[in-house]
């Protein structure tokens, strides 16, 4: 039989119980709009992950105390009290192209306003922190070199917290608020950022001098991360290698022995974010591969129904001169009809999906071109592999006995 | 001048199958010739072979040993897609049970073989065809319709047509009246009578019924895997005649 024939005569058989047929495609369409969904949703996540942290600088520096991958049990980054503050002065100093540096440490607390309470953060930062996120105060202004020097308790608040804490239209610059019990002067309020790609959203805390945190809070001595910007974006690389060398030699580490700080730069970062994105979208896709498997299983047992359903037509089709080939073939095409229709309605809602999520859920779902082709492919030779199994069943059957099949 | 080929030459049809562990011997050694433009009935009691013949004559099945020259070819050996294509090209089937595709129109169940004849007809040739094949069977005015929608005796004659579309050598008949009445049984014969004079199809008729035996020119009687008698028909049935007798019925 000719394959336009063929075809038609498999489109004719499918024809004839519309509502089995729509059921059995029911199972590709929920499987490959699943796997194109999720895709899209971890594809667009990436990117958009990736554009924050790009548009965050990418001259952008971070030294965190430890390391996560030094041997044994350590804690995470920023967990053990190997940096302190003399190591950020020796990086403003001593590193060339090293442009701001800011010494960071941070805690999570209860903070106090009037009779109000939010549970943030309260970051201790240095001068140099918004030039390095080239970012501005909204009211009032950043502390200043003297504020960190006399470790002064003054605090600059993310917009969250000021709204949370003072309402969205007060301005609280010259109010009083309390960190674990001590009085701190509001003298500003930062622009708006949002989340940041780099960390927690940059909103919700309190900014404040290191110097504060460490003496005023926490008593500490050491501190938990350097942030730095270089000179320009091509020197970021050279200056990470310039900052390890000078804290290895500062921390007196013997060459061979691990690392006690860690040193990554925005790029890095960057690629390590969406690294792990991508490998959760590829976890997400296999789990939703699954689906399209099951729905594989469900085109098999409903080709086998019909072929046994078919034995009487299949008997008479192999009497008047149909070949083994020929009625194979053509459950075969049923097969592929029912997983590449459902395949291909599975691709369109995925879109549809995908930007519903970007529309109204404002999820940046970016369903990738490859995607389309790989679900209908994969649709497809689900088709065939879960086809075959029940055309070569009837292939195989003997004439006379399907003659006589009731 | 050679004597004319035989359209069914088998010497010596020997079939055994294997049930279990006991070998039933369904043919013991059948040898007959039937000529182009020969009415054969076919007759025996169940348990005679003859489906075993039938089957092995319409090449849907292959004999254990012996020779069966079908249109002058050996088919004895073939496999089973040359016998495809054999049944295809030189045999036209007409079943008990009619066998027609539901929910297909009986244009479309006419047209099934020419799907399967390896040559390349167009659709609009084949619908030409198909439609002589109805023509011939006087369903022309149905071709559109469901078998649901046909009498059984009118779809017996769409099989007939379907059987008839490729131009066969020989008519295979299994039981053509075994789920008809009196009346349509007639006219399904008278078909077959007629096919057999106007065209000079040779006909293969399996009956086990004695009087539709009767509308042949020739009868082949089984017994145990045997043939126990092969005679003329002294006194051959006419359907169309008989059919004139009959009280007229209006046909739905």
């Amino acid at each position: 039989m000719s394959p336009v024939m063929t075809v038609r005569v498999a489109f004719k058989a499918l024809g004839r119980n519309k509502m089995r047929t729509a059921l059995t495609m029911l199972g590709m369409i929920i499987g490959v709009a699943a796997v194109i969904t999720l895709v899209a949703m971890g594809n667009g996540a990436q990117s958009a992950i990736e554009d924050q942290i790009k548009g965050a600088g990418t001259n952008m520096i971070t030294v965190n105390a430890g390391n996560a991958s030094s041997g044994g049990v350590r804690g995470g980054l920023g967990t053990s009290s190997t940096l302190t503050e003399a190591d950020a002065e020796a990086i403003r100093q001593e590193v060339p192209g090293a442009e701001y540096v800011a010494a960071g440490v941070q805690i999570q607390t209860q903070v106090i306003a009037g009779n109000q309470n939010w549970f943030t953060r309260v970051q201790g930062t240095d001068v140099d922190l918004p030039l390095i996120r080239s970012w501005a105060t909204r009211t009032g202004s950043f502390f200043a070199a003297e504020d960190v020097r006399s470790a002064s308790k003054v605090a600059v608040l993310g917009k969250t917290v000021s709204d949370t804490l003072f309402g969205a239209e007060a301005d609280p610059v010259g109010q009083i608020i309390r960190i674990r019990n001590q009085p701190f002067r509001v003298i500003g309020v930062m622009a708006p950022k949002g989340q940041s790609g780099m960390g927690p959203d940059m909103d919700d805390q309190i900014l404040t001098p290191y110097t504060t945190v460490m003496k005023k809070l926490l008593g500490s001595t050491s501190i938990r991360d350097v942030t730095i910007s270089a000179t320009s974006a091509t020197e970021t690389t050279a200056v990470a290698d310039r900052i390890a060398v000078l804290l290895r030699g500062r921390h007196n580490l013997a060459p061979g022995q691990d690392d006690d700080f860690t040193v990554r730069t925005a790029e890095e970062i960057a690629d390590i974010r969406t690294q792990a994105m991508g490998t959760m979208t590829a976890l997400l896709a296999g789990i939703a591969g699954v689906s399209l498997v099951v729905g594989g299983i469900g085109i098999m047992n409903i080709m086998l129904v019909s072929v046994t359903e078919r034995t009487r037509e299949i008997g008479l089709r192999m009497a008047i001169g149909a070949k083994g080939r020929d009625v194979l073939l053509q459950f075969l095409v049923e097969a592929v009809t029912l997983s590449v229709i459902g395949g291909g309605i599975g691709v369109a809602l995925g879109f549809g999906v995908a930007a519903g999520m970007s529309r109204w859920m404002s999820w940046p779902a970016v369903v990738p071109a490859n995607a389309v082709g790989l679900a209908v492919g994969f649709a497809g030779a689900v088709g065939v592999f879960f086809g075959f199994y029940p055309a070569q069943k009837a292939a195989r059957l003997d004439p006379i006995e399907a003659l006589r099949f009731e | 001048m050679t004597p004319p080929v035989p359209v069914i030459d088998v010497r010596d049809l020997i079939k055994t199958y294997r049930v279990g562990d006991i070998d039933v011997r369904a043919l013991r050694g059948v040898s007959l010739s039937i000529a182009h433009g020969d009415f054969v009935a076919i007759t025996g009691p169940s348990g005679s072979g003859k489906s075993t013949l039938m089957h092995i004559l319409g090449c849907l099945d292959r004999p254990t040993s012996g020779q069966y020259l079908l249109d002058g070819q050996d088919v004895s050996r073939m496999s089973r897609d040359q016998l495809a294509e054999v049944r295809n090209k030189k045999i036209g089937f007409v079943f008990q049970g009619f066998n027609l595709l539901s929910r297909t129109t009986a244009l479309d169940n006419v047209e099934l073989p020419m799907l399967y004849s390896g040559q390349s007809l167009s659709g609009a040739a084949r619908r030409r065809r198909a439609l002589d094949a109805l023509e011939a069977v006087g369903l022309s005015a149905r071709a559109d319709h469901k078998p649901n929608q046909l009498s059984g005796g009118q779809q017996q004659r769409v099989a007939i047509a379907r059987a008839l579309v490729t131009n066969p050598s020989l008519l295979l008949a299994d039981e053509p009246t075994g789920n008809l009445d009196t009346r349509t049984s007639i006219e399904v014969m008278g078909i077959f009578q007629r096919l057999n004079t106007e065209r000079g199809i040779s006909v293969l008729l399996i009956t086990h019924e004695h009087d539709i035996a009767e509308y042949g020119t020739r009868v082949i009687g089984c017994r145990d895997g045997q043939v126990v008698r092969d005679q003329p028909v002294t006194t051959r049935r006419d359907a169309a005649h008989e059919l004139t007798l009959l009280p007229p019925v209006d046909e739905v």
